[in-house]
C-alpha cells in the first residue's frame, strides 16, 4: 500500500499545470497589470494586435517543423529572413510593384532560402544537440557573408540600376529601403472593418493556409519520420530512416517559410532596414513563441498564435506603462528587450529543470512499480548462508 | 547438404584485433525450431548473433571467416537491412522503442502504409499521407498472431515492460518474410507472469514454422522450450544438449568449465573472521543495467568478500550503490552504525572507499599528473595535504606532500611511469588501475569495494592487481569486497563469494565449491538440489 501512497504522490495537478504554463502564465500578469495601467483603448489595442498577429504569425509557424524533428528552436530561421530580403531589394531594383513584385520575390527567395537551408542542415548535423547556440552562431556568421554581398556585391558584381536604393559611393545598398510598391499590398487586397478593427484578410487566409499546410504535413509519411527523428535518433536509424535527410529537409522548410514570412512581415512594415531587419527576426520570433507555452521539444499551432498576442500586446504596453509609472518611457522600451532575452534564458532554465525533474519522477515510479511487481511473486531477497559440499 | 536446414552457419570465426572471440563455431538451425544460446558473457553468444544479423561493427573490424547457409543460399549480410530482407529479426535485449510513440506507430515504424496523393507525384513519395486505418489493422493482426493483449493505441511509455516486449516481438512478426528470429533476452526484465506468455508467444511462433534462437540466462526456460541447446565458451562450441537427456547442473557444468582449476583454493588457508563491519539489508539500487533487487549480506572485518554473477545481474550495483553513486533504498549498517545512502561524500567520510568498475571514466582524472589522482579525494574529502592560511579562508595544495604520498606509492605498487607528474592518460591499463588502487589506499579505508578490477589489462598485470589486493588486505586488515564478472578472479581470492543473480543474491559459496554450483547459482538455480 505504501508504494502506491508514493506512486499517486509524484507531483500535485495544479503545480504541474503552474509549471507546465509558467512563461504564459507570467505573460497574462504583465499583461492584466500593465494594460489599464498604459491607458490605451481597447480599440486601439485590438487594432495594434491584429497588425502585429498578421505580421508575425507566418514568421513563426515556420518555426514548427524543425521542433517537430527534435532540432530544437531553429536560430536559423534569420538565413531565411536573409534570402527574403535579398529577394525584396531585387524586385525593389526592377521595380516590379503590388502582388506581382511579392510573389516574384518569393520565387527568387525560394531558390536562395534552399541553398541556406541545405547549408544550415548540414551545419547543424554536425552539431547535434547543440542545433540552438549553433543556429544562433551560425546566424550571426551568416550575418557577415550577407553584409558583404549587399554592402559591397550590390551595384558592384550583381548590377543595380536604381539608384534610389544605390549608396552615393555608387555600390552598396542604403540603410533603410523604402518598400512603397508593395506597401501592405497584400494586407489591403481586402480589408474588413470589424468594430473599428481593420481585418487585412487575406493575409489571415495565407496564414490559415500554413496552419494547414502544418496539420496535413505531420501526417505525412516525412512528417511522421520527422518525428521519429525527434524522438530518438538511434531507434530511427535502426529503422532505417535517413536521419541526417530527414534533419536538413526540415531545417530547408522551415528556413523557405521563413523567407516568405520576412517578405510578408516586410510588406507590412513597408520600409527594409538592411542591415537590421533580420537580426532581431530570430530572437522575437522565438520568444514569442515560448511565451506561447512551447518547449524546445513541443511546440503547436495555438502556441503561436497564444505566444503572438501576448508578447506582442505586452510589447506595445510595456513602454507607454513605464512612461506612467515612472515617467521615462525609456524604461519601458528597456523592459521590452530585457523581457526579450529574460524569456527565451527562462524557458530554456525551466525547460531543463523540468525534464530533470520529469526523469527523477520517472525513474521513481518505475523503481515503484518494478518493486511491487516483484514483490508480488514474493522473491525477497534469498538468502542461502553456508552451502558447503 | 542444406537441406533440412533453414540457417547453416559453418565453420565462424572471428577475432577482434588479434582478440579471438569465436573459433570454427557450426550452428544449424530447421524450420520451426528452438535453439537455446547458452554461455557466460564473452563466451561469444552476442558477436554470434551479430555476425548472423549483418551488424556494421562486425565489418568495421575486419569481418569473420567461415560460411552462412540461410534459407538455401550462401549470405554475407553487410547491413542488418540485408539481414531483415532475407528474413532475420531480431528482438534486442534494450527496447529499441519509442517512448512517445503508440504501439501501431512503433510497429510500423519506417514501414508505414501510405495513401497517394498529388504532392507525392511531384515532391517524391515521402509526401504521401499515412493511412492510419490501414497500420492499425495490420497491428492488429500482428497482435492477434501472438494471441496477446495489447493495447494498439497505448503510448509505449506507458506500457508495463512486458507489453513492450510484446511490442517489439510483433514489430518483428508483422514483417511478413520473417523466418528466423533472434530473441536476445527476450525475458531478462520481465516478471515471471510475463516471462511465462512470451515463452509461450514463442513457442506459438515456431508451431508456424518460424526458427528461433533464443538466447536467455534463464535455465529453465531453456529446458522447458527449446529442442535444442547450443552451449558457448571462449568462443568455442562446448556441447549440443538435448533438453530431455540433460539437466541445469550439467549445461551450468559446461557452461563455466568442468576443467575451472581446482587448486587455485589449494594454496589459501580458510581463515575465520568474527566481526561484521557491513551489513546489508534489503538494498535496492536503480543502477541501469545493473539493478540490484533487495539484497541483504553480511561482511566480516577483514575478509575479502567476492561478489559474481552474468553481466547485468546487478553485482556491480551493490557497491555503486552503497557508495552512494546510484539512487538507493534499504539498510547499510556500517560498524553498527547507519550509512547514509545517496550520498557519495558521506560514505567516502566514514572511511568506505571504491575502486570504480569505470576506470577511465569515473576512477581518473585523465589529463592529470600522478600526483593528483592519487590525492585528489583524500583532498577532497578529508582536507589532508591542504595548507590552510587566514584561519582557513584561503587553501593551498600542499604539492610538496602530495608529491612524497605519490612517489610512496609508485614503489610500493610499482607503478611504470617516468615521475609522478606523468599524465595519467599516458600510462598502460594496469598501470592506471594501481594509480586507482593508490588512490583508494591514500585514504585509509576501512573497507575497500573494488569493481572489475582486472577488466580491460593484460595477463600479468592482473596477477599483480590480485596480488596488490591480497597483500593490502592481509597487512592492514582492510576489508575488501571485490565484484568480478571473472569467477577464478574471485575464487583465487576471496574468502567467500556471493552469486548475484536478476537483481538478488542466489547463494554465497566458498572458493572451494565445485565450479557447477556457481555455475547453477549464476543461472538462476539456487536450489542445488543435485549439487553435494
Amino acid at each position: 500500500m505504501k508504494s502506491q501512497d508514493t506512486l499517486n504522490k509524484t507531483m500535485n495537478p495544479v503545480l504541474k499545470l503552474l509549471i507546465d504554463y509558467a512563461v504564459p502564465i507570467m505573460f497574462i500578469l504583465i499583461v492584466v497589470v500593465a494594460t489599464p495601467v498604459s491607458g490605451f483603448s481597447l480599440g486601439f489595442l485590438a487594432n495594434e494586435i491584429m497588425t502585429r498577429l498578421c505580421r508575425n504569425s507566418f514568421l513563426i509557424l515556420s518555426l514548427l517543423i524543425p521542433v517537430m524533428a527534435g532540432m530544437g528552436m531553429n536560430f536559423g530561421m534569420v538565413l531565411g529572413a536573409m534570402a527574403g530580403e535579398i529577394a525584396l531589394i531585387f524586385i525593389t531594383d526592377w521595380n516590379i510593384v503590388g502582388i506581382s513584385g511579392i510573389l516574384l520575390a518569393m520565387l527568387i527567395a525560394t531558390p536562395i532560402a534552399i541553398v541556406f537551408g541545405y547549408f544550415a542542415g548540414v551545419v547543424l548535423n554536425k552539431a547535434t544537440g547543440r542545433e540552438m547556440v549553433t543556429g544562433l552562431m551560425l546566424g550571426f556568421f551568416m550575418n557577415g557573408v550577407y553584409q558583404l554581398l549587399v554592402l559591397y556585391g550590390m551595384g558592384k558584381l550583381i548590377p543595380i540600376t536604381n539608384k534610389d536604393i544605390l549608396l552615393t559611393r555608387g555600390y552598396g545598398i542604403r540603410n533603410a529601403i523604402n518598400l512603397d510598391g508593395i506597401r501592405q499590398c497584400l494586407d489591403n487586397i481586402i480589408k474588413l472593418d470589424l468594430f473599428g478593427v481593420q481585418i487585412p484578410v487575406v493575409t489571415l487566409l495565407v496564414i490559415a493556409a500554413l496552419c494547414l499546410f502544418i496539420v496535413w504535413f505531420r501526417k505525412t509519411k516525412l512528417g511522421q519520420d520527422m518525428r521519429t527523428v525527434g524522438q530518438d535518433m538511434e531507434v530511427a536509424r535502426t529503422a532505417g530512416i535517413d536521419v541526417n535527410k530527414t534533419r536538413i529537409v526540415s531545417i530547408v522548410i522551415s528556413t523557405v517559410l521563413a523567407s516568405y514570412g520576412m517578405i510578408i512581415f516586410l510588406q507590412n512594415m513597408g520600409t527594409l532596414n538592411t542591415y537590421n531587419s533580420h537580426e532581431q527576426i530570430g530572437f522575437f520570433c522565438i520568444a514569442a513563441l515560448l511565451v506561447g507555452g512551447a518547449s524546445v521539444t513541443k511546440a503547436s499551432i495555438p502556441n503561436v498564435f497564444v505566444g503572438v498576442i501576448l508578447f506582442h500586446t505586452v510589447f506595445v504596453v510595456s513602454p507607454r506603462a513605464g512612461k506612467e509609472l515612472i515617467g521615462e518611457a525609456q524604461l519601458g522600451e528597456y523592459f521590452r528587450v530585457f523581457i526579450t532575452y529574460g524569456v527565451i534564458a527562462f524557458s530554456l532554465a525551466l525547460y531543463a529543470w523540468r525534464r530533470k525533474v520529469e526523469q527523477e519522477n520517472e525513474r521513481k515510479k518505475a523503481m515503484i512499480l518494478h518493486k511491487a511487481s516483484l514483490q508480488k511473486q514474493g522473491k525477497g531477497g534469498v538468502s542461502l548462508e553456508k552451502i558447503d559440499n | 547438404m542444406s537441406e533440412g536446414y533453414l540457417l547453416k552457419m559453418e565453420s565462424i570465426s572471428k577475432d577482434f584485433y588479434e582478440n579471438q572471440v569465436l573459433q570454427d563455431v557450426n550452428l544449424n538451425v530447421k524450420a520451426g525450431e528452438i535453439v537455446g544460446l547458452v554461455g557466460e558473457n564473452g563466451a561469444g553468444k552476442s558477436t554470434l548473433m551479430n555476425i548472423l544479423f549483418g551488424e556494421e561493427t562486425i565489418h568495421e573490424t575486419g569481418g569473420y571467416r567461415g560460411t552462412i547457409m540461410f534459407d538455401g543460399k550462401e549470405r554475407n549480410f553487410s547491413t542488418s537491412f540485408d539481414a531483415l530482407e532475407a528474413g532475420i529479426g531480431m528482438v534486442h535485449q534494450e527496447f529499441v522503442l519509442i517512448p512517445g510513440f503508440t504501439a501501431v506507430e512503433n510497429i510500423m515504424l519506417n514501414r508505414e502504409i501510405t495513401k497517394d496523393n498529388f504532392v507525392a507525384e511531384v515532391f517524391g513519395d515521402r509526401m504521401n499521407t499515412l493511412d492510419w486505418e490501414a497500420m492499425r489493422k495490420r497491428t492488429n493482426k500482428a497482435i492477434e498472431t501472438l494471441e496477446i493483449n495489447l493495447n494498439p493505441n497505448m503510448l509505449v511509455k506507458d506500457m508495463p515492460v512486458g507489453h513492450r516486449q510484446f511490442t517489439e516481438i510483433a514489430r518483428e512478426i508483422d514483417r511478413e518474410s520473417t523466418k528466423l528470429l533472434i530473441l536476445d533476452e527476450p525475458t531478462a526484465v520481465l516478471a515471471e507472469s510475463e516471462a511465462e506468455i512470451v515463452l509461450k508467444v514463442i513457442k506459438k511462433l515456431s508451431q508456424k514454422g518460424i526458427a528461433i534462437l533464443f538466447i536467455t540466462h534463464r535455465l529453465q526456460e531453456i529446458l522447458d522450450i527449446c529442442d535444442n541447446i547450443v552451449v558457448l565458451r571462449d568462443g568455442k562450441i562446448q556441447k549440443e544438449l538435448k533438453p530431455k537427456e540433460t539437466s541445469a547442473k550439467e549445461i551450468a557444468e559446461y557452461m563455466v568449465g568442468r576443467e575451472l582449476s581446482e587448486q587455485v583454493s589449494g594454496d589459501k588457508k580458510a581463515r575465520k573472521f568474527k566481526e561484521t563491519v557491513l551489513k546489508v539489508e534489503d538494498l535496492w539500487v536503480d543502477m541501469p543495467g545493473e539493478q540490484v533487487n533487495g539484497v541483504s549480506f553480511e561482511v566480516k572485518k577483514g575478509e575479502i568478500f567476492g561478489i559474481g554473477g552474468l553481466t547485468g545481474q546487478g553485482k556491480l550495483g551493490i557497491a555503486n550503490g552503497i557508495m552512494g553513486l546510484y539512487p538507493s533504498e534499504g539498510t547499510v549498517l556500517f560498524n553498527g552504525k547507519e550509512l547514509e545512502l545517496n550520498n557519495p561524500k558521506n560514505a567516502l567520510k566514514n572511511g568506505l572507499a571504491f575502486v570504480s568498475e569505470d576506470r577511465r571514466g569515473l576512477g581518473l582524472l585523465l589529463d592529470q599528473p600522478l600526483s593528483w589522482n592519487v590525492a585528489f579525494t583524500v583532498m577532497q574529502v578529508k582536507e589532508q595535504f591542504i595548507q590552510k592560511h587566514l584561519g582557513g579562508l584561503i587553501k593551498w595544495r600542499d604539492d610538496r606532500a602530495i608529491a612524497e604520498l605519490t612517489r610512496e606509492y609508485i614503489d610500493k605498487l610499482d607503478i611504470k611511469c617516468v615521475s609522478e607528474k606523468q599524465f595519467v592518460r599516458e600510462l598502460s591499463g594496469g598501470n592506471q588501475q594501481k594509480v586507482c588502487l593508490a588512490k583508494a589506499f591514500a585514504q585509509n579505508p576501512e573497507l575497500l569495494f573494488v569493481s572489475e578490477p582486472t577488466r580491460g589489462i593484460d595477463v600479468g598485470a592482473k596477477r599483480l592487481v590480485l596480488d596488490t589486493l591480497r597483500q593490502y588486505n592481509e597487512e592492514y586488515g582492510v576489508t575488501i569486497v571485490i565484484s568480478s564478472s571473472e569467477l577464478e578472479e574471485l575464487r583465487a581470492i576471496s574468502d567467500r563469494i556471493a552469486i548475484v543473480n536478476e537483481g538478488q543474491i542466489a547463494g554465497i559459496l566458498p572458493p572451494s565449491a565445485k565450479p557447477a554450483n556457481f555455475g547453477l547459482l549464476m543461472l538462476g538455480k539456487s536450489e542445488l538440489e543435485e549439487g553435494a
